[in-house]
């Protein structure tokens, strides 16, 4: 089967909501799992890993959660397809780089994603739009409960699930969101508030995770440390520092309003204006715009749009969902052509940015 | 000198950092520096510098092992291996490389023993087990006592406890 067909539309994936998606545009909790009498995926020979694929992919498959499940060797999927389901953050770049041996399981509602021989014999994540990250948790440990019955895992009482790297030891959890911060960064206060939440033990990441930057002012949090405390006080603590920052972001848009209101109206119509009429444009300038436009939208200077329009130019113009609407032969500047013409066509109709006029006095 | 982080640019600032009686030494560039924080050394810990480029780990191994290339009878993986990659080769790499590991997991995460949730059946049979060494603890105890109604109790409940299990509990 098609992944793009099986997908859920961009035009839907924009329309699904949760609480405080303005600022937290979705929740993820993964958890990493090992059989026990197999060597990990980097160092086990392919024999071996096709075996693991074989014992694994069946008992995921035959949860009730992945009933009619797009489920797939990744040897069968083609580069672009793969890269689709990096845009779409359903699996890391890791893992779309590999191919034999390795496999996914991908549940219709999209809120359960297996990845198979990724760095781990298994990687099974559970998303949520929004600030779900307790419903998360608990989806993904009954997907656990469940599973383990099914599979012989590799743990031990003192250092708990047995994972590749050290740095998944012990309950193998990895809870993440994923922020949009445009305020913090045009405040220029996001350096601090990455430096504290450091401190705190969580980790500040880009738009696609390890080593990336933060394109569109997307930043993925997650905590880092996962031996010698238990899953709950991690999912808490997370919840309590998004919290946080999510009080802080909106700080510093209302601050930003009050004190430098030129600067924001300067940013946002500028964006507006090269969205709206650029005959050529990268994929890395159009989302760094539409993160403006998204602010614009959350700040009510487009009274007539939706934030979902934004938000699914956000995924259809990236570089594989392009290619997919179009054509793969494209070329980096026939890209950039094709994405302006159909970013200046949704725009259409859009309004320049309404200013309010400011305060009496000022 | 080169970064450490990025490999790219010239190294303008350089951390030494000392823990434990042990020396580390990172070079950075100006931009990786501030990227990482590093220009305020106070919000800078070891344990970001170890992250930062996976060699922590390495070297711990190796000073463990006294330059003895250790191997997991297992998955054939060695500890050269492991400076590579910064991952395992199975499960059972862990036993093997466990005294290195200790020091790393100290400096990785916040403790050093599992809390949270764990498989099942593991439970259960940890749990058993557990009650096993209670009751044969009991048991010693009655017959030390001459308590030989207590024991008789204390028998039959250690034999209703083996039956149940499907083979000895054994906890790995």
């Amino acid at each position: 089967m098609d992944i793009y067909e099986f997908l859920i539309t961009p035009a839907e994936a924009t329309k699904l909501h949760g609480p405080h998606d303005r600022i937290v545009m979705s929740s993820r909790v993964r958890l990493a799992r090992n059989l026990k009498d197999a060597a990990y995926p980097g160092w086990a020979k392919k024999p071996e890993r096709i075996k693991v694929l074989e014992t694994i992919r069946p008992a995921v498959e035959s949860l009730p959660e992945m009933k009619d499940a797009f489920s797939e060797a990744m040897d069968n999927l083609g580069a672009l397809d793969k890269q689709i389901l990096v845009e779409r953050h359903l699996i890391s770049r890791e893992h779309a780089a590999k191919s034999s041996g390795s496999g996914l399981v991908l549940n219709r509602e999209e809120t359960f994603c297996v990845m198979i021989n990724e760095e781990d014999h298994l990687r099974m994540q559970a998303l949520r739009p929004g600030l779900q990250l307790r419903q998360a948790w608990s989806a993904i440990d009954a997907f656990d409960s469940a599973l383990e019955k099914k599979l012989d895992y590799a743990f031990s009482n003192e250092l708990g699930y047995l994972t590749a790297c050290p740095t998944n030891l012990g309950t193998g959890i990895r809870v993440s969101a994923m922020l949009h911060l445009p305020g913090l960064v045009l405040a220029e206060q996001i350096n601090p508030i990455i430096q504290s939440v450091n401190k705190l033990g969580l980790a500040v990441r880009g738009l696609y995770g390890e080593g990336t930057e933060a394109l569109g002012n997307v930043f993925q949090v997650s905590n880092q440390m996962t031996l010698g405390e238990n899953e709950i006080t991690i999912v808490e603590r997370l919840d309590k520092v998004l919290l946080q920052i999510i009080e802080h972001e909106e700080n510093a848009r209302q601050t930003l309003l009050e004190k430098k209101p030129k600067t924001v109206f300067n940013h946002i119509g500028r964006a507006y204006g090269v969205l709206a009429n650029a005959h050529s444009i990268s994929s890395k300038e159009t989302m760094n715009l539409l993160s403006l436009m998204r602010l614009g939208v959350d700040l009510g200077l487009f009274p007539e749009v939706d934030r979902s329009l934004v938000d699914e130019l956000f995924i259809t113009t990236q570089p594989a969902h392009l290619q997919k609407q179009f054509s793969d032969k494209l070329s980096a500047e026939e890209r950039d052509l094709l994405r302006s013409d159909m970013v200046r066509d949704r725009l259409k109709n859009v309004s320049r940015p309404s200013v309010k006029p400011p305060k009496t006095g000022n | 000198m080169q970064c450490s982080i990025c490999k790219e640019k010239t190294a303008t600032v350089f951390l030494t950092h000392i823990e434990n009686d042990k020396m580390h030494k990172v070079n950075l560039c100006e931009d990786c520096a501030k990227n990482k924080g590093v220009d305020n050394p106070t919000t800078f810990s070891l344990a970001d510098a170890d992250l930062l480029l996976g060699l922590g780990a390495a070297q711990e191994i190796t000073q463990t092992t006294g330059g003895v290339d250790l191997k997991c009878p297992r998955c054939g993986f060695s500890q050269a291996d492991f400076k590579k990659s910064g991952r395992l080769g199975c499960p059972e790499c862990y036993q093997v490389f466990a005294e290195g590991l200790e020091g790393l997991l100290k400096t990785m995460h916040k403790g050093t023993r599992h809390v949270g949730k764990s498989p099942e059946a593991l439970r259960q049979s940890r749990d058993n087990a557990e009650r096993l060494k209670s009751l044969q603890k009991k048991l010693a105890k009655a017959v030390e006592a001459e308590d030989f109604e207590q024991a008789a109790k204390v028998r039959d409940e250690l034999k209703q406890l083996n039956d149940g299990l499907p083979s000895p509990a054994k906890v790995t």
